[in-house]
């Protein structure tokens, strides 16, 4: 809708009606964009990441792979990840055995192939077609010949090369993990257990004879890194750029030690009852009964170790103090600041404000605050809080609306379309628990009657609209 | 009954009161996630190998984000007992007085370890010595175990002749072990010293002997990192650290926006544009970066308007940082320091009374921005030559992070308009170069008032960021029993006598000479 010009960026600052490409414009002026032209072509420095999974089966690879573009994603860079596997069970339909990965067997080596270069074909399309930066190529990868292959076809793109090795001897190790993420594969549906770990140990007994892993004098050219038992040891090759040196940093801080991340909003402040944004009030009467029931909650978690975070607003920590234990403030988990809206309600916005208060509709993740910050900005102050969640085991995290919704769609894989409307009701803990490839999420909500401060997109988002269209979704407030 | 919150009048944190007094809040102790219990880093290596360069670096750098770490130089207590340098002899591990002597010096900077942890309220110390065989390491570990420190080691592995000359060449030539020597002479010794080690050198063994120790070996500069048990956060971030520094030769400048319309009117923080003079500045500095005729200069900007101005004069590529823009002003923004000082009397005194620490209200504080800027300090020690024009705050803390200035320093760190400073790494440490491009400015720079009364230090650090400076190593070995009755602080009955006659150590009778510890450091222009 909006011309989206490149040059003379500070010029569009204060014209209404460019504001939106104004955050577009230094949204992509983002860290990992550096050397970007201003006419906006990308210069060769920043080429696209081939990163390129290698190990035997069960080594936690796919495990890697979905955690990393999960995180990348987040963190604003564009990130697909592609499974050898799922092409497999596209072309074959039904997997027998297996005698398929049989390292003498023909017909299936033909059609493993295939399938690689057929994933391949959609990571080409991926990076030099649809814009998409980094590119996770999850399979086995386990003989020098493959990653030959492999490293022809970055050549020819323009791609850089970073592999991921994950090695493990630890029998519990891969037990466990044939239990959590194979047995539950569509190649096992109709088998019952004990089969279904035979048939896998033999598959992977298929591959050991031919594992070429990544060789300290072979491969010293190449960019890798080698995780040896789950975290216990890494050999880092190489590392090239900015974004293999992030990748590396989160890989060494992850860990796969059962634990549950608990997410909370403060309890119901006295700006909330009264439907105003912002601000530093404390809790209302009824906030500070959540955060009684917050304490007792927590008592019946029986919980070990529970580390408890706040932000370093009042209400966050009015609402820890109840819970007599020890807590940490991160000015990071602040609420996101409003700028020059703080503490308004929002038919003041709409009074005040109508084409901000717009803008932000049309674009609730890039859209800034006027002296203030955007969701998109949340994030990047939020990052240092996911490491170190990453690091941690079990947590509470007490912080607001927007910071939560941020959090959430981390942990949840949620896109920066979908993330500025996440429900995040007060009263409400979500207990977040690693399982499998993903999250279980539970709800619980505590019982203790709150205000309701989603607002849910209008229908109208046009800058003409009418203030009733505008005030349509706010939610009641006294 | 939850305690009543209080908010602390400089760092606007709350905190719980009792009757109205501030108490001491249930935080964790010893504050977030850093070094708690302390920790020792040892240093593993041969000769030249960049362990003392690493010690301090990464203690310039723990000490910026707030972490209070000290640097233990074996070296510098050798040299302290051993007043006069003869030659690599003395290395010879067949040459008992003196390999008696150099377990005496490990000894007593240990002891001064466990002080600085213990007493001092140190929480990362660095053990920098080679420590190159077994033997040395198992009684640091004991040491540790005994103390409750955790120990992390940083071996590094180098055997590329090309670096390890110029290593030779850079710190050790002007070293005063050679201080009488020619650089011919001086390299042929140090070359027949690192021979010394190498017969008992026994890296850290990640396969069997030295599997459950908690370490990272840099291999070949940084090329190649081997990551052993790491146990906690401080050690995830030191390895994130080391992973992202260079020794590549290059040039960071420093400079702030032009001149801008806020600046001429004396008025803080807000988002204006450049003066007539401001904008005639960015055109001496696009002048000034031709000139310089740099390969790949990258250049960063915030993203407030002056700044970007000012890159845009320069027409070359340039990135913006949220990360570098100017201090939050909160309710002060746009002010005068006049309007302050009228409608916030009591914010303008307590900013003057701890400058560091204060966060106007709804703003931020020098400490808040540290934080902000530590992204920043990562990607700048990743790239090579960089333009970062950012604004007075955030310029104090970048170069108070080069420099090593503590957060008592940084706010009055003189950063004036329309001068660049030119920041390249020479040797252990940073040689500045301050650049004035001769176009008029106001200055805008405030000293530190001379009747302030510096309040108690009843400042709580939450997710501490205070920069410390890095502490002076200490030297003095403390070995009672060597001629020199001029040692005074020797704790006595801890150390075993050294035995003093002996034909190939020269010990002095002079009085203890004032050992500097860069060896080679040059002087600082300006500030």
């Amino acid at each position: 809708m909006f011309p989206r010009t490149s040059g003379d960026e500070h010029k569009l600052f204060h014209t209404a009606a460019l504001l939106s490409v104004r955050t577009w414009m230094m949204r992509n002026s983002s860290r990992f964009r550096d050397g970007q032209n201003r006419d906006g072509t990308v210069c060769m420095t920043n080429c696209p990441t081939l990163i390129v999974t290698v190990g035997l089966p069960a080594r936690g690879k796919t495990y890697i792979s979905k955690k990393l573009t999960r995180y990348l994603n987040w963190i604003g860079v564009p990130t697909k990840e592609f499974n050898v596997g799922q092409y497999r069970r596209e072309c074959l339909k039904i997997y027998k055995s297996f005698e398929f990965f049989r390292p003498d067997n023909e017909e299936g080596l033909k059609i493993r192939k295939q399938c690689a270069l057929a994933a391949l074909n959609d990571v080409r399309q991926y990076l030099s077609v649809e814009g998409g930066q980094v590119a996770v190529f999850d399979a086995t990868n386990t003989t020098r010949e493959r990653r030959a292959t492999i490293m022809r076809f970055a050549e020819q793109n323009g791609y850089k090369v970073f592999f991921v090795e994950s090695v493990c001897e630890d029998p519990k190790v891969i037990a466990e993990n044939i239990v959590q993420v194979k047995l539950g594969s569509p190649d096992y549906t109709d088998r019952n257990t004990e089969e279904a770990i035979q048939d896998f140990m033999k598959r992977i007994k298929c591959y050991e004879n031919s594992y070429q892993p990544l060789d300290e004098n072979l491969d010293r050219e190449l960019s890798y890194i080698k995780i040896m038992n789950v975290g216990q040891r890494y050999l880092v090759n190489r590392v090239l750029d900015h974004i293999q040196s992030r990748i590396v940093y989160y890989l060494m801080n992850i860990h796969i030690t059962p634990r549950s991340i608990y997410l909370c909003r403060h309890g119901e402040s006295d700006l909330n009852v009264r439907g105003r944004i912002g601000g530093d009030s404390g809790l209302s009467p009824r906030g500070k009964e959540f955060a009684q029931y917050l304490g007792r909650f927590i008592q019946d978690q029986n919980i070990k170790d529970l580390k408890v975070w706040t932000s370093q607003m009042k209400r966050t920590i009015q609402t820890a103090e109840a819970l007599g234990v020890p807590y940490e403030q991160w000015k990071a988990l602040n609420e996101i600041d409003a700028g020059v809206c703080e503490e308004m309600m929002y038919e003041e916005i709409q009074e005040h404000y109508p084409l901000e208060f717009a803008l932000r509709d049309q674009d609730k993740y890039r859209y800034r605050y006027p002296k203030g910050e955007s969701y998109e900005d949340l994030v990047q102050r939020l990052e240092p809080v996911i490491m170190e969640l990453e690091r941690q085991e079990n947590v509470l995290v007490i912080c607001h609306q927007a910071v939560m919704r941020c959090l959430l769609a981390y942990f949840l894989d949620k896109s920066a379309e979908e993330l500025p409307y996440l429900k995040c009701p007060l009263h409400t803990v979500l207990k977040l628990t690693p399982v499998a490839y993903g999250c279980k999420v539970e709800s619980i909500y505590l019982n203790v009657e709150a205000v309701n401060t989603h607002r849910d997109k209008p229908e109208n988002v046009d800058i003409s609209r009418l203030p009733e269209e505008a005030l349509l979704t706010v939610p009641a407030h006294y | 009954m939850p305690r009543e919150l209080t908010q602390n009048r400089i760092q606007k944190i709350w905190i719980p009161s009792k009757d109205d007094k501030p108490s001491m809040p249930r935080t964790s102790r010893g504050g977030p996630h850093l070094a708690n219990p302390p920790t020792v880093i040892v240093m593993v290596g041969l000769p030249a190998r960049g362990k003392t360069y690493i010690s301090r670096k990464l203690t310039r750098y723990l000490n910026w984000i707030g972490i209070p770490t000290k640097v233990f130089n074996v070296g510098e207590y050798r040299r302290e007992a051993v007043k006069h340098y003869s030659s690599y002899d003395f290395f010879k591990s067949d040459n008992e007085d003196a390999v008696k002597i150099r377990q005496q010096c490990a000894l007593a900077a240990l002891r001064d370890v466990k002080t600085y942890l213990t007493e001092e309220e140190g929480q990362v110390a660095v053990f920098d010595a080679t420590n190159t065989t077994r033997e040395r390491r198992d009684m640091i570990l004991d040491f540790g175990a005994e103390n409750g420190f955790k120990i992390f080691f940083i071996e590094s592995v180098c055997d590329d002749p090309n670096v390890i000359a110029c290593n030779i060449l850079e710190v050790k030539v002007s070293c005063p072990d050679y201080q009488d020597c020619n650089k011919t002479d001086a390299m042929e010794d140090f070359k027949k010293r690192i021979e010394c080690y190498r017969m008992n050198y026994q890296p850290l063994d990640h396969d069997q002997y030295d599997r459950n120790l908690s370490f990272i070996k840099v291999i070949d500069v940084g090329r190649r990192f081997l990551v052993n048990r790491i146990q906690d956060h401080i050690q995830s971030r030191i390895v994130y650290y080391l992973m992202n520094i260079h020794v590549q030769p290059r040039s960071i400048y420093l400079c702030r926006h032009g001149e801008s319309q806020h600046n001429l009117q004396g008025r803080l923080g807000g988002d204006s544009g450049l003066s007539t003079r401001g904008r005639k500045f960015a055109g001496a500095l696009a002048k000034f970066v031709e000139e310089q005729n740099l390969k790949d200069l990258k250049v960063w900007t915030s993203q407030l308007r002056r700044s970007i101005q000012t890159a845009e004069a320069l027409n070359v590529p340039y990135e913006q940082w949220k990360a570098l823009n100017e201090i939050d002003a909160g309710v002060c923004e746009e002010m005068t320091y006049e309007e302050v000082r009228e409608r916030f009397p009591e914010e303008f005194t307590l900013r003057d009374q701890d400058k560091y620490y204060y966060r106007y209200p709804s703003g931020e504080s020098y400490q808040d921005l540290v934080q902000r800027v530590e992204p920043v300090i990562m990607e700048l020690e990743r790239q090579e030559n960089v333009l970062v024009v950012c604004h007075q705050a955030v310029m104090r803390c970048l170069l108070a992070y080069f420099l090593d200035k503590s957060a008592d320093e940084m706010p009055y760190l003189k950063c004036p308009l329309h001068t660049v400073l030119k920041l390249t790494p020479v040797a252990y440490g940073c040689k500045v170069e301050s650049i004035s491009l001769n176009v008029e400015a106001v200055n805008t720079h405030r000293d530190r008032p001379e009747e302030v009364k510096r309040g108690p230090s009843t400042l709580i650090r939450r997710n501490s960021v205070t920069p410390l400076t890095s502490p002076e190593p200490n030297k003095k070995p403390r070995i009672e029993g060597l001629d020199d009755p001029i040692i005074r602080e020797v704790t006595p009955a801890q150390l075993t006598l050294c035995s003093t006659s002996h034909t190939t150590l020269s010990l002095s009778t002079q009085n203890l000479k004032k050992c500097s510890i860069e060896c080679h450091e040059p002087p600082q222009l300006c500030l």
